[in-house]
């Protein structure tokens, strides 16, 4: 690991400030993905900002039609919040899936999206809900915010403070984990809206990261049922192919798990 | 059986300090003046090394040298060896490259060293060798082993045209075409073995101490036999004469065979001490692990068993090629042949047999003996030929396997092994027996109308240990004897140190050996100390490997002791005035038969170094020494019996129920046992379900972490239902056969016939990744 300064930030204005301080900041919201990267030496940067013990950043809450998870809160946090779990509970399941107990305890939600790596679990939940990501500049739709592997609409130095999701009437989330990291080797959050509206979103499978699948969501649509997805027909082109996972299989597994997803959200 | 004798669940004596971080690792030592060191190694699979300019690397700060191959060729270290000598079907030596610790010239796979930079800490070394320009001029690589003896392919070592390392055979070819020529049926099967990275759960490491003033060198290795170290390190890379290199092997976290063998590390770090006059420390990464710990398996096989009308076997042909990576590691020559081809009579008796192993070079990372090294290849080759032939002839599998099994003892193999002892059936019967083979088939239908498709999956393995015989093995080409030493010293007060040439790296020495004396002499285990793994305590030993640690090195212990307890007995005599040949050890207590006279041991010991009254003649002191060189291999053997489902959907894998029915002859601590068969079963899992080195077509490797190499962790396995069916092994006093490769010899076979029969498709190919076996369900 390269020299670094490390900054504990007790505010989110002073995370900001820190930031602009720096010549090459970077965040630190759990450091699943980060630290491992800076032992490699693969990431140097001169200062770190700890955001994980911004008092304001952490916490579950349900309000009306809306769960709000601010952005530090860790992935057990949201694994075992009775609010969660009411609201949205393939939410809570989703996140009881992440990582292993101790990536659980310091990984957060802020932290995911704002790495936002192709095969990470909340990007699926938060596309698929329809969800506002907060940052200390304004509210970005999800549609707007994830932009293809590693990448989202976040500017240099912004900084996730909540997700907002709006709560379904329905959703469901199934996993089929990478048998060496355990994260999705395709994953599918099945969600359908208050007013009706179906949303699927797919992570692990993509070149191109999260993504939606519009002949899903139309089955669904028509109607909710597992056997709904058996006609749909799931093309291979485009997704990620590797050792643990070839792309046609990749294609299947949307396809089932997206049933999976259906039949575990009732 | 005393409460902490033979056959009592004692719990471990070293858990205490394990599980409390009281463990004392290579990398938990530090030292006076303690240098870093941080290798640099090639990017490349095949490569030139033109130059390497550390000009900028020595101006850094800490930087206390960097040392390169040419530097190495330059002191005349020598270059690593391979210590067993295979014979080609020609008559032909087998044919090598060198194997330099640092590369002067060529790079031959990713990971190979190239120069070593020493410095005040680890990140300044590693700071200073970012600054290490090496200039390569990359060279065509070869990675697959038949791609590797195409015409035409990259050549590694102009010693070894065609990249053949040989081309060996055993068996009577003549005889075997013959039975095939008079066969009613014959079964083919095509198998890959897949590569293993071992991955014990402590990387490598060493530290080197050079004394300018005694031209001493002390090295702390994470080493599975210190002596054996000591005797290459010294015979053959010209750094140290043996007596003046002590090698310690402290707390080592499990070596599974990668810690057998001998690395360019260790070499160099001794090698820099001395050049830097500090003490230099090397921890590996995990990284390094991957890239650089002997690899495992990787064999490509096409057999064909041929059965008469009555579905015996008259004959077996086996054509396997085994990839060694791009360098013969110690003892890598001798596992798909002496430790391989030689078990491939399983359990079975097979008239005749022929097999052919050509040994490959590739630009991968060289390849040597892993849990079980040879025998799982050959009982996985074995089990998934009967399972195809069972299927192929239209009868059950275990049936098949009972019509065959080997039922006289001894039973001479066409391939060399004497089977000494063994009741096959017996484990067939108990395992089936425990996962209710008969209501397999309305267990399979109830399954199928849940959607999911259950197998079942038999396999029967035997193995050989108790390595081994010094003088058959000497016959075979081994460069050393596979004795084992011990030394008993009974303490003036009656307490007792076991000096062992075993090493215990996570097998529970200290207290299965400690058990034997205390069911001897009766005394407490917390009154034995095992001492091990230190040149300069044990006198010599050949460490531990091969799963020979009870069958041979316990045994050298019991030696030793029955030579302690002659002695003490006729200091007891002569104490009780009674004659020699009336005395009995019981409870701790030498006692007159028949008599209520008796003498407790601490007494006899003081007896025996005050020395006062003594018989005439007799010396001071109780100590013995024993050496033993076992008469023949031992063959654990046993069945296993898996069953599981398959989702059709995603092609995953779930076990239903794992039964182990083991024969290893006497237990000595059952508890042990388990542990180490569960271990076994986990990694023979492992293989079947999950691991898989791969490298790209240009020898890169493709896994080199754990977010891509997929090790088995708990939940990937069942709960494993174990029982023990025995025969004691007639070639050691005990009766011991070895249990610690068992359950990686075994599992794999039973984990790929259960979902063959579950998919019912025989050609699956480990590991069975649910990508896979849903490919294979899929198939047209």
């Amino acid at each position: 690991m390269y020299q670094t300064t490390y900054h504990r930030a007790s505010s989110v204005d002073e995370a900001a400030s820190l930031f602009g301080k720096s010549s090459e900041a970077k965040f630190l919201a759990g450091g699943q993905t980060l630290l491992p990267v800076m032992k490699q030496r693969l990431a140097g940067p001169s200062d770190v900002i700890d955001l994980g013990k911004i008092k304001d950043m952490i916490g579950v809450e349900a309000s009306g039609d809306t769960l709000t998870i601010k952005a530090a809160t860790p992935h057990y946090d949201v694994a075992t919040s009775d609010a969660a779990k009411k609201a949205i509970p393939a939410l809570a399941y989703l996140a009881s899936l992440i990582g292993d107990p101790a990536v659980r305890y310091r990984g957060t939600i802020g932290g995911s999206l704002a790495n936002n790596d192709p095969a990470a679990d909340y990007p699926a939940a938060t596309l698929a809900l329809g969800a506002t990501i907060k940052t200390n500049k304004r509210s970005i739709a999800a549609d707007d915010y994830f932009q293809g592997l590693f990448s989202t609409a976040l500017e240099d130095g912004e900084i996730i403070t909540a997700v907002s999701f709006p709560i379904p009437a329905k959703a469901g989330y199934a996993k089929f984990p990478h048998p060496a990291s355990r994260f999705a080797l395709t994953g599918v959050f099945v969600a359908k809206t208050k007013s009706g509206d179906v949303r699927v979103a797919v992570t692990g499978a993509s070149q191109s990261g999260v993504m939606r699948v519009a002949a899903l969501e139309a089955a669904l649509k028509a109607s909710w049922a597992a056997s709904a997805v058996d006609s749909v027909s799931i093309p291979a082109s485009g997704l990620l192919s590797d050792i643990h996972g070839s792309s046609d299989y990749r294609a299947n597994l949307i396809k089932v798990m997206a049933q999976r997803a259906v039949a575990a959200a009732g | 059986m005393g409460v902490e004798g033979i056959g009592a669940r004692v719990v471990r004596k070293e858990d205490k300090r394990f599980i409390t971080g009281k463990g004392r690792y290579v990398d938990d030592i530090k030292l006076l003046g303690m240098t870093h060191a941080h290798f640099i190694r090639s990017p490349h699979a095949h490569a030139k090394v033109k130059g390497i300019d550390s000009s900028a690397a020595l101006k850094m700060p800490g930087v206390v040298a960097v040392l390169t191959g040419q530097q190495l060729v330059d002191d005349k270290v020598g270059n690593l060896i391979c210590g067993w000598a295979i014979t080609s079907k020609d008559g032909s030596p087998m044919k090598m490259g060198a194997w330099p610790a640092m590369a002067p010239e060529t790079v031959r796979f990713v990971g190979q060293a190239v120069a070593v930079v020493i410095a005040d800490s680890k990140n300044l070394a590693r700071d200073a060798a970012e600054a290490v320009v090496v200039d390569y001029e990359e060279l065509p690589a070869v990675a697959d082993v038949h791609a590797a003896i195409k015409a035409g392919a990259p050549q590694l070592h102009p010693e070894a045209p065609g990249n053949q390392v040989y081309d060996w055979v055993i068996g009577d070819e003549g005889a075997t075409d013959a039975a095939f020529a008079k066969a009613a049926n014959v079964v083919k099967l095509d198998v890959t073995n897949n590569r293993l990275a071992p991955n014990a759960m402590e990387p490598r490491a060493a530290i080197a101490d050079y004394d300018a003033a005694e031209e001493h060198f002390t090295l702390y290795t994470t080493s599975q036999n210190p002596h054996v170290a000591r005797l290459v390190l010294s015979a053959f890379y010209n750094i140290a004469p043996e007596h003046k290199l002590r090698v310690i092997a402290p707390d080592v976290g499990g070596g599974f065979g990668s810690k057998i063998f001998i690395y360019p590390e260790e070499m160099v770090a001794l090698w820099a001490s001395k050049k830097v006059g500090r003490p230099v420390k090397w921890t590996g990464d995990r990284t390094e692990a991957f890239l650089t710990d002997a690899h495992g398996r990787d064999h490509v096989t096409h057999a064909e068993m041929a059965f008469d009308a009555n579905n015996k076997i008259i004959g077996l042909k086996v054509k396997t090629y085994a990839n060694f990576g791009a360098y013969m590691s110690l003892f890598s020559s001798s596992v798909p042949t002496y430790l391989y081809a030689t078990l491939l009579s399983g359990q079975y008796n097979i008239p005749a047999i022929h097999a052919e192993v050509i040994g490959v070079y590739t630009n991968t990372t060289p390849v040597d003996a892993y849990r079980g090294a040879g025998r799982p290849e050959a009982s996985y080759l074995i089990e998934r030929l009967m399972e195809t032939a069972a299927r192929q002839l239209k009868v059950d599998p275990a049936q098949l396997r009972r019509t065959n099994f080997i039922t006289q003892f001894p039973h001479q193999t066409p391939v060399i092994m004497a089977y000494d002892t063994g009741d096959f059936n017996a484990s067939l019967d108990a395992a089936m027996k425990a996962i209710d083979y008969a209501g397999f088939a309305a267990r399979k239908a109830q399954a199928k109308s849940e959607g999911k498709l259950r197998g079942i999956g038999v396999s029967c393995y035997i193995e050989a240990c108790g390595i081994a015989p010094s003088k058959a093995v000497g016959s075979l080409g081994a460069g050393v004897g596979l004795w084992e030493s011990a030394e008993v010293r009974v303490n003036p007060v009656g307490t007792i140190e076991v000096l062992t040439g075993s090493h215990s790296h996570g097998q529970g020495h200290e207290t299965v050996f400690a058990q034997l004396i205390s069911d001897r002499l009766g005394i407490p285990i917390s009154q034995v100390s095992i001492v091990h793994g230190d040149t300069d305590k044990v006198q010599f030993g050949m460490g531990t490997y091969g799963s020979r640690s009870a069958a041979v090195g316990l045994t050298a212990i019991l030696k030793a002791v029955e030579k302690v307890e002659s002695k003490a007995k006729k200091i007891a005599a002569h104490q009780l005035e009674a004659s020699e040949a009336d005395i009995v050890i019981e409870n701790g207590e030498f006692k007159v038969t028949g008599t209520d006279k008796a003498i407790a041991l601490p007494m006899v010991a003081l007896a025996a170094y005050t020395a006062h009254n003594l018989p005439d003649g007799m010396e001071p002191g109780l100590k013995e020494s024993a050496f033993y060189d076992p008469s023949n291999f031992t063959f654990p053997a046993g069945t296993y019996i898996c069953e599981l489902e398959v989702d059709p959907g995603t092609g995953k894998t779930s076990f239903v129920n794992f039964v182990a029915a083991d024969d290893f002859g006497r237990l000595i601590n059952p508890m042990i046992v388990e542990g180490q068969v569960h271990g076994g079963l986990v990694q023979g899992i492992g293989q079947a379900l999950l691991e898989h080195a791969i490298y790209d077509a240009n020898g890169q490797p493709v896994t080199a972490s754990f977010m891509d190499y997929a090790m088995p962790r708990a939940d990937d396995v069942p709960s494993f239902n174990l029982s023990h069916t025995t025969t004691l092994c007639p070639g050691n006093p005990l009766g011991i056969k070895g249990c610690g490769e068992a359950g990686a010899i075994g599992a794999s076979a039973a984990v790929i016939n259960a979902i063959t029969d579950a998919i019912g498709k025989n050609n699956l190919e480990m590991p069975a990744t649910p990508d896979r076996v849903w490919r294979t369900i899929h198939a047209a």
